[in-house]
C-alpha cells in the first residue's frame, strides 16, 4: 500500500465519517426541534450533507467501476428529489392551513364550493355511501 | 422523433448499466420494457401538449453547481451550529422572495436550491414570487436569497421562449 492509496483511503473515510455525522446532527435536531417548521430544516441537513458526503465516500471506495456508476445515478435522483419531496410535504402543510407563529398573511382563504363541487368532494370523501 | 430517438438510447444505457445481466431472456425483457416505456411517453406527449424546453446552458449551469456546493456546506454548518447549540430556534420566519427567471425548468432549479440549501425550504410557488420558511431568519438571508437569484437567472440562455 503505497502513500497515494493510504491518502485516497483516508479521504474516503473522512467523508463517509462527516456523512454519518451528519446523518447523526439531522436526527438530533429532527427529535429536538420545537414543531413541525424547525423539524423540516433539521432534516434536511441530513438530506444534503449527510447524502452528499456518504455517496461521494462510497464512490471513492468503489474505485473506478459500475459500482461508481450507480452510486453516481443514485446520488443524482436523490439530490433532485430529496427537496422536491420536502417542499411537497411543506406545501401540504401550508395549504391545509398549518402555519407557523406571525405567518397568517400567508394564509389560503377558503373557497366557498357551489352545491355540486360539494356533492363530488363529499362523494370523494366516502365513496361508499349509499352505493351498496 | 430526434427526442424519440435519443430517449430510447438513454433509456437502453441506463438498463445496461443497471441490470448487469446479459441472458437472451432477460436482455429481451429489458428491450420490451424500454419499448414500453418509449410507446407510454410518446402517447403522454399527445394528451399534454406541453413541450418541456431546456433553456439553461450546460458550463454555466455546472458552474452554477459549483457555487451550490459551497453555499450548501455553508448553510449545513449554520444549522448544525444552531442545532448543537441545543436552543429552540425563536427567529423562524415565513416570506416572499422575488423571482426573475422566465423559463420553468430555471424556476424549478431555484426552488430546487432554496429547499437544498439547509435552514430554508420553499413553501409555496406564485406567479413571480416564491414563499420561503427560514429556520434563524436575519437581514443576511434577503441578500443571500436575492444573490441566488441572480446566479440562477444568470444560467438561463439569452433567447428564452422562443421555442415555444
Amino acid at each position: 500500500m503505497n502513500f497515494f492509496q493510504i491518502f485516497v483511503e483516508a479521504i474516503s473515510w473522512i467523508a463517509i465519517l462527516g456523512g454519518c455525522a451528519f446523518m447523526l446532527v439531522g436526527a438530533i435536531g429532527a427529535l429536538r426541534f420545537p414543531d413541525f417548521w424547525t423539524r423540516i430544516h433539521a432534516v434536511s441537513v441530513a438530506d444534503s450533507a449527510g447524502m452528499l458526503l456518504l455517496t461521494l465516500g462510497m464512490c471513492i471506495q468503489g474505485g473506478f467501476t459500475l459500482v461508481t456508476v450507480k452510486l453516481i445515478i443514485i446520488g443524482v435522483f436523490l439530490f433532485i428529489t430529496g427537496p422536491t419531496a420536502t417542499h411537497a410535504v411543506a406545501n401540504a402543510a401550508m395549504v391545509s392551513g398549518f402555519l407557523p407563529k406571525g405567518a397568517d398573511e400567508f394564509r389560503k382563504p377558503k373557497i366557498a364550493h357551489d352545491a355540486k363541487t360539494r356533492k363530488l368532494k363529499a362523494k370523494k370523501k366516502s365513496p361508499l355511501k349509499g352505493g351498496l | 422523433m430526434f427526442q424519440t430517438i435519443v430517449a430510447t438510447l438513454g433509456l437502453a444505457a441506463l438498463w445496461l448499466l443497471m441490470s448487469g445481466l446479459y441472458k437472451p431472456l432477460i436482455f429481451i425483457l429489458g428491450i420490451i420494457s424500454v419499448f414500453l416505456a418509449i410507446f407510454i411517453i410518446r402517447r403522454m406527449d399527445k394528451v399534454d401538449d406541453h413541450k418541456l424546453g431546456y433553456d439553461i446552458g450546460i458550463f454555466s449551469t455546472a458552474k452554477y453547481l459549483l457555487w451550490l456546493m459551497v453555499e450548501i456546506a455553508k448553510s449545513n454548518w449554520a444549522v448544525t451550529k444552531t442545532i448543537l447549540s441545543g436552543k429552540a430556534p425563536d427567529s423562524q420566519k415565513m416570506f416572499e422572495v422575488h423571482v426573475t427567471q422566465k423559463s420553468e425548468i430555471a424556476q424549478v432549479i431555484f426552488a430546487n436550491s432554496i429547499t437544498l440549501t439547509p435552514g430554508t425550504v420553499t413553501v409555496e410557488s406564485e406567479d413571480d414570487n416564491f414563499v420561503v420558511h427560514a429556520l434563524d431568519f436575519d437581514d443576511g438571508d434577503m441578500g443571500a436569497l436575492t444573490d441566488m437569484d441572480e446566479h440562477v437567472t444568470a444560467i438561463e440562455t439569452k433567447n428564452v421562449g422562443a421555442v415555444k
